[in-house]
């Protein structure tokens, strides 16, 4: 009963989403009408708007509270909060690597939530690392990548900012198997959300302040930092470099003689036919750099 | 006759010592380069108390003596421009290049300043014979997080190896710069990119 009213949940949620996106789209269109676009990133205008909204939440309330966190709470008690997360979080992870196919990555997964339970002191010390299990990042946005699915136009949804569209779309799932999100007392489910929220935001502080010094335009450059950041995630870290005829052109024979008729993502992978991951043999993930 | 061999043996054994002396920086493998470069300037780092209180000009001059040497800035504004590099005059690619340094080397000083007790992991590296363009792992490790990826690109030069690309991530840190460079040669052309990158190094130069 359950299972079929939280999917019913699901559908509707993202039937909502998809309708906003496409009117979003169309009204996009209609403002910036011309070849200016970024074929990446169509509905720009609305996202910049949007960027722009988080971007004051965070300059009002999330970035202070963050710093008053760092300031108040001593760095080891910090760690054991971000630890307690990260043990909820790898149940999550272990279901997805599974999903994906990675059994001996879901089953250290599992290891490390058995551990890190019981003598991590209930997540708070990060115990499997040390023992040399390492933390995986996965999320049914990657998962939805390996099988194949396209990552679609960048949107920055209020509050939670960047996404991919499938990513979006894969948030609503995020959400529904998140334990946290699960618990039937509001309050608590609040006060976890939020601190869960404000230890993530404290890990970004230094970020910011790199962002700020390197950015011509701060809403391009987290756009394009996101975008290369998910694509090389789903591939866990193996993404095959993105070669651009301008070098091409420029750096003479190597390049020439890895030339094949194709499109530039042709080329990033025959140039890095030794990368790691692509040699072992793994299912290469679908990256809409290569559908392009 | 004996004297002989012994003499020959001799000699292949002084053979590798003295090819060895004559080896100047651009034998150096790229993952050797990568690690010296790293401890020395981390070392550098820890020890001296006016960038420990935040000189950002000492990191400047830092990076500029220890780092920029082995860094390839024409390879990475070329990655960076893309398609745009073939419209840009001869004049154009040096000031794009020229600018381009400036904000990388701002900004790589900036992470430096950054820097707490984090260590760096170096990850095993091989490479066949005879490759040119090879990709260095190594990793941030800090307490209480998740190790961060920070992976370098080497292109084989006649100088020895330098670094092209580098990535934190999974985020490479010349190519981030496509669209926006893309973006604003669209709107206002080569000088128009020119004159931000100008207008942004001229903002951040203020202490």
């Amino acid at each position: 009963m359950f299972v079929t009213m939280s999917f019913i949940k699901v559908c509707r949620d993202l039937a909502m989403l998809t309708m906003l996106v496409s009117m979003l789209g169309v009204l996009n269109g209609c403002a910036t009408a011309g070849n200016l676009a970024n074929p990446k990133d169509p509905i720009e205008g609305f996202n910049r708007a949007m960027f722009a909204f988080n971007d004051s939440v965070d300059k009002a309330v999330v970035k202070p509270v963050a710093q008053g966190y760092v300031a108040a709470v001593p760095a080891t008690l910090r760690i054991g909060v971000s630890n307690f997360f990260g043990n909820i979080n790898d149940v999550f992870v272990a279901v997805n690597n599974l999903l994906q196919g990675k059994v001996p990555e879901a089953l250290s997964d599992m290891g490390r939530v058995a551990i890190n339970s019981t003598v991590g002191l209930l997540g708070l010390i990060d115990v499997a690392s040390d023992a040399g299990l390492e933390k995986h990042d996965e999320d049914f946005g990657q998962t939805f990548g390996r099988w194949g699915v396209a990552d679609g136009p960048y949107v920055v949804l209020p509050i939670l900012g960047p996404r991919t569209l499938r990513d979006a779309f894969a948030q609503v799932l995020d959400t529904k198997t998140d334990p946290i999100s699960q618990l039937s007392r509001v309050p608590s489910r609040n006060t976890l959300l939020a601190s869960r929220g404000i230890s993530e935001r404290a890990d970004y502080l230094s970020t910011d302040k790199i962002v700020d010094e390197a950015a011509l335009d701060r809403y391009a450059y987290i756009r394009d930092a996101y975008l290369q950041r998910r694509r090389s995630k789903i591939y866990d870290g193996n993404a095959p470099r993105e070669v651009d005829d301008g070098a091409q052109f420029d750096l003479g024979l190597r390049y020439v003689l890895l030339q094949r008729p194709g499109t530039d993502a042709d080329l990033a992978t025959a140039s890095l036919e030794a990368a790691p991951g692509v040699a072992a043999g793994q299912p290469a993930p679908a990256a809409s750099e290569e559908r392009q | 006759m004996k004297l002989i061999y012994l003499l020959l043996a001799g000699l292949t054994l002084l053979l590798p010592a003295v090819a060895d002396a004559q080896k100047s920086s651009a034998d150096v493998a790229p993952d050797q380069l990568v690690k010296n470069v790293t401890n020395e300037v981390l070392e550098i780092i820890r020890t001296d108390k006016d960038i420990q209180s935040g000189n950002s000009k000492r990191v400047i001059d830092l990076v500029e003596a220890k780092v920029l040497p082995h860094f390839n800035f024409t390879h990475m504004t070329q990655l960076a421009m893309a398609r745009d590099w073939r419209v840009a005059t001869p004049a154009q690619q040096k000031t794009l290049t020229d600018e381009f340094r400036t904000l990388l080397v701002r900004t790589y000083s900036k992470a430096l300043t950054e820097y707490k007790n984090q260590t760096i992991e170096f990850k095993p590296f091989s490479m066949k014979a005879g490759e040119t363009e090879v990709k260095v792992r190594t990793q941030v490790i800090q307490s209480g997080a998740k190790p961060i990826p920070l992976d370098y690109f080497l292109e084989k030069q006649p100088q020895g190896w330098k670094v092209f690309d580098i990535e934190v991530g999974g985020i490479s840190l010349v190519t981030n710069y496509r669209e926006s460079f893309a973006g604003e040669v669209r709107k206002s052309g080569i000088d128009g990119l020119i004159g931000s990158l100008q207008t942004k190094n001229r903002g951040t130069e203020k202490p």
